[in-house]
């Protein structure tokens, strides 16, 4: 029994880390605009097949086991992420910032959003047809037992690289000046302009690290659950969307719990109920929570001043 | 006869006590100042009349009845009205809707009959018509009746929100700084137009305000607060001469300019 | 404005309907035709009532295709199981001469169940707005689709079918073209409805929700009343839009009310500009034609699409319409109908 429950545990940190990842992206860019940026669980799926097309590329140059197999691992991460950052910035510049300049309502940047989602998926959909694609196995699995419970190699480096990241993130959002600029843009929009910062600059610093994120969560979610297709990013975006706001969105502790919680509750839905019940009592859990805590676990009501 | 009597106000945000243990009693038909320095409290003493917070403690006996945790819209209906420091009128509808729109407690027909337009709707909806337009006639307001705030001068809309106040028909009409941001010209029209309301109107006025000009004039009894305490009352004579309210205001060193 | 010219109009409109209904009656329009004439009207609805609260009231309610759903189920499962012959509940429990005159009642109690599930979002309104909201109302959207996929008992994410059956069974009473003439009276029947609900001063209400919630509260307005009226009016009639659209296709299932349909019912309301009617009217015409036109493309209508919309947003930015009507472009168009 404990076993079980210890093996759920360790299957929540992983299924919680992707929420982590992505929620963390929409963070970012919801901290600093404003903006529900809703092609981000899209940018996630578009990185997956990045990886992908460029795995394969790679495989057919050198094998993909032993040795071998971690540096192609190495090699795609960081293209993976340089391609993947430059789709977020290209989206950034031609769909969101002439919008913001012309000063148009929030909720239209928010619909171009939706929008620019339903391209990817669509032209994904048209490129690669609709039948599931798998990821190539790249990492000789290591098993390891404790006590009875397996954890594979591929667990311990999600788990550590999503804990890593969030490390990464508080010290850049929090320390640097870059970051010190990041939370000032989210305070006031009007004013720091004329404090000589310049927004469009943080802000594509932003579109960067946010999409370097969903390009690593994209490339290790393509090797724990190999089946890629063009869809996945539009439910697991949404749902670590809501994660991140019932978290606390724009607070990057809230976020990255929030993904984890999220983990936690389908895990154990699927483990004790049945996986068909899994998206209805996480998503009424979901509902509850944020009835009860508008503003999520980590997120300040912002007051209104009269 | 008293209108408003507040007893031992007082309300805390998390560790600040914007306001303590406040008193206050104003008397029907009168004229009254409420003043201190910026972040004395004076703000959350309005939002708390109206409804908009509620107190820590307290209660707030308004007409002869506790107001204090009703909503806002329900104190609204029992006549308090109110304008605020920074001007919210609805600035993408007409003056005129602006003015309608603060009948909204009173509009004399259900739910359902706006869908059905009953006979009954367009008899209110004429009434709330043409009381509207009769109140801006009063304010000299008629020809920008289908003009949008956002496009009036400040002085205007300043005034536009007075009306909007009077629509509700308060027998207490609250005015956060009528005065902030009018040119000195329109300042001595605003004493005037205050006067005039308050005779016209058969009101009781309170009102927050950093130009002595306009509390000196006006009102017949101040009341002085700083950290959310009373520090002086008295008429405007007292006040004037109060060190207490001459130190909040000046420093330690105010005396020279008493 | 004139009396006389509205009358003409109403007249006019009159003929115009009849007309359409004798030449679908003797097959002279092409089923197809008559097809995407209906999901203009079905879109119509879909799209106004979803203007209520996202355009008139301000909030972002992204989950508008859960209520739909509410409104399909609830109103199929209603004909299906009264006026057809089922395996399991034996016989038809009323005579077919019935569902004639019980069909516009089924889809208006669909409408109602809508307004019901409405709740799940007007409660929560009333502590929380802006994104938390439009959080909300995804959930819920989710909430919604995820329950009707575990519900055996409407075939689950298989769906749901037999509607058809139904209408066979009206036609077989009297031959007359039943779907088209419901659904164009329920989209006429929707606009009306909201239009005097948004000119009379109760209903400004939730526009002055929308330009300033601290004000309307402190100036008299109940918003939280507002905002359930708004919310369950609005979901009410997305409601009937559901129940016209699954007996237009005779099947549902979870899926055509996902996340993708409120989407698209978004879409809608923003090209059309916040809070404009005959613009949401538009729009949805529009939107529709464009759907059938580029049906030939394929997986490629859905890249497409996206990108004209996104072409859209960059050129007019507050959308076609803004908050204009028709009439305020077209002055002359005064005389034939009033709107504010």
């Amino acid at each position: 029994m404990l076993t079980t429950l210890l093996q759920n545990v360790i299957n929540a940190l992983q299924w919680g880390s992707f929420y982590s990842m992505i929620a963390l992206g929409y963070c970012l860019v919801y901290g600093v605009l404003r903006l529900i940026n809703f092609a981000h669980g899209d940018i996630f799926m578009v990185a997956a097949y990045i990886g992908f097309v460029f795995v394969g590329f790679l495989l057919k140059f050198m094998p993909g086991s032993g040795m071998y197999g971690w540096l192609v691992l190495a090699i795609t991460l960081p293209v993976t992420m340089i391609l993947t950052s430059m789709l977020g910035v290209f989206i950034e510049r031609v769909a969101y910032r002439p919008l913001r300049e012309k000063g148009a309502h929030r909720l239209y940047v928010v619909i171009t959003a939706l929008m620019v989602g339903l391209v990817l998926e669509n032209g994904n959909l048209a490129i690669f047809g609709a039948s599931s694609r798998k990821f190539p196995e790249i990492i000789d699995k290591v098993v390891f037992t404790f006590a009875g419970v397996r954890i594979t190699n591929l667990k311990v480096l999600v788990i550590v690289t999503a804990i890593v990241i969030f490390i990464f993130l508080q010290t850049v959002v929090n320390r640097s000046k870059i970051g010190m600029a990041m939370r000032a843009i989210s305070y006031d929009k009007f004013g720091i302009p004329l404090m000589g910062i310049p927004v469009n600059r943080v802000v594509v610093f932003t579109f960067i690290v946010g999409s370097s994120l969903a390009a690593i969560a994209g490339v290790l979610f393509g090797m724990s659950y190999p089946v890629l297709d063009p869809y996945m990013g539009m439910i697991i975006g949404w749902k670590a969307f809501i994660a991140a706001v019932v978290g606390g969105i724009g607070d990057i502790k809230g976020a990255f719990l929030g993904g984890f919680m999220l983990g936690f509750i389908e895990i154990l839905i699927v483990s004790f109920f049945s996986s068909n019940l899994k998206d209805l009592i996480a998503f009424t859990i979901l509902l509850i929570i944020l009835v009860i805590k508008p503003t999520g676990f980590f997120g300040v009501a912002k007051s209104t001043k009269i | 006869m008293s209108l408003l009597k507040i007893t031992d106000l007082t309300q805390r945000f998390g560790g600040l006590t914007a306001v303590s243990d406040l008193q206050l009693n104003l008397e029907e038909g009168g004229l009254y100042g409420l003043i201190g320095p910026n972040g004395a409290g004076k703000t959350t003493i309005f939002n708390m009349v109206s409804g908009f917070y509620t107190p820590t403690e307290g209660t707030i006996n308004f007409d002869g009845n506790v107001i204090n945790g009703k909503k806002p819209h329900t104190v609204t209906a029992l006549g308090i009205g109110r304008t605020f420091q920074n001007i919210r009128l609805w600035h993408d509808m007409t003056v005129l809707d602006n003015i309608r729109l603060s009948q909204h407690y009173h509009l004399g027909y259900s739910v359902f009959e706006p869908f059905l337009r009953t006979k009954n709707y367009f008899k209110n909806e004429k009434r709330i018509e043409e009381k509207s337009m009769e109140l801006l006639g009063v304010f000299n307001l008629q020809d920008i009746a289908h003009e949008y705030p956002k496009n009036l001068p400040y002085g205007i809309q300043r005034r536009v929100e007075i009306a909007r106040a009077l629509a509700a028909e308060p027998k207490l009409l609250l005015l956060d700084e009528p005065a902030a941001g009018l040119s000195s010209a329109d300042v001595s029209d605003l004493i005037d137009h205050i006067r005039w309301i308050h005779d016209n109107f058969d009101i009781t006025i309170l009102m927050i305000e950093h130009q002595m000009e306009v509390i000196m004039n006006l009102c017949q009894y101040i009341k002085v607060i700083d950290f959310g305490k009373t520090i002086a009352e008295g008429t405007p004579a007292e006040i004037q001469k109060n060190p207490q309210v001459i130190k909040a205001y000046l420093g330690d060193e105010g005396e020279v300019y008493a | 404005m004139g009396k006389y010219q509205q009358k003409t109009m109403m007249i006019g409109g009159g003929i115009l309907f009849g007309l359409l209904l004798i030449l679908a009656h003797f097959k002279m329009i092409d089923l197809y035709v008559q097809s995407v004439i209906m999901f203009i009207g079905v879109n119509i609805i879909f799209a106004t009532s979803l203007s209520i609260v996202n355009g008139y009231m301000g909030e972002f309610s992204c989950g508008h295709a859960g209520f739909m759903a509410v409104g399909a189920y609830v109103s199929s499962l209603l004909t299906v199981v009264l006026f057809t012959v089922d395996k399991e509940t034996g016989l038809a429990i009323l005579p077919a001469s019935m569902s004639i005159y019980l069909f516009p009642v089924i889809i208006i109690i669909g409408g109602i169940a809508a307004g019901i599930a409405g709740l799940l979002i007007a409660i929560p309104s009333f502590k929380t707005r802006d994104d938390y909201l439009a959080i909300i109302t995804i959930a819920v959207n989710f909430i919604i689709i995820t329950a009707l996929n575990n519900m055996d008992f409407v075939g689950g994410s298989r769906g749901y079918m037999g509607m058809k059956k139904v209408i066979y069974g009206m036609e077989g009473v009297m031959k007359f073209p039943y779907m088209l003439f419901w659904v164009i009276t329920f989209a006429i029947f929707t606009v009306f409805l909201i239009r005097r609900f948004i000119t009379s001063t109760y209903g400004k209400g939730i526009i002055a929700i929308k330009q300033d919630e601290v004000a309307a509260e402190i100036m008299s307005v109940d918003t939280n009343h507002m905002k359930l009226v708004a919310f369950m009016f609005s979901s009410g009639l997305a409601g009937i839009s559901g129940g016209l659209f699954a007996h237009v296709i005779g099947y549902v299932n979870p899926g055509s009310f996902s996340i993708l349909k409120s989407t698209e019912g978004l879409v809608m309301v923003y090209l059309a500009g916040m809070g404009s009617l005959s613009g949401s009217v538009i729009s949805a015409i529009l939107f529709t034609i464009l759907l059938e036109l580029l049906r030939p493309l394929q997986i490629f209508k859905w890249v497409i699409i996206p990108l004209i919309l996104i072409l859209v947003m960059q050129f007019r930015p507050e959308g076609l319409m803004g908050d204009k009507e028709l009439s305020d472009y077209f002055p002359k168009l005064k005389k034939f109908y009033k709107f504010k």
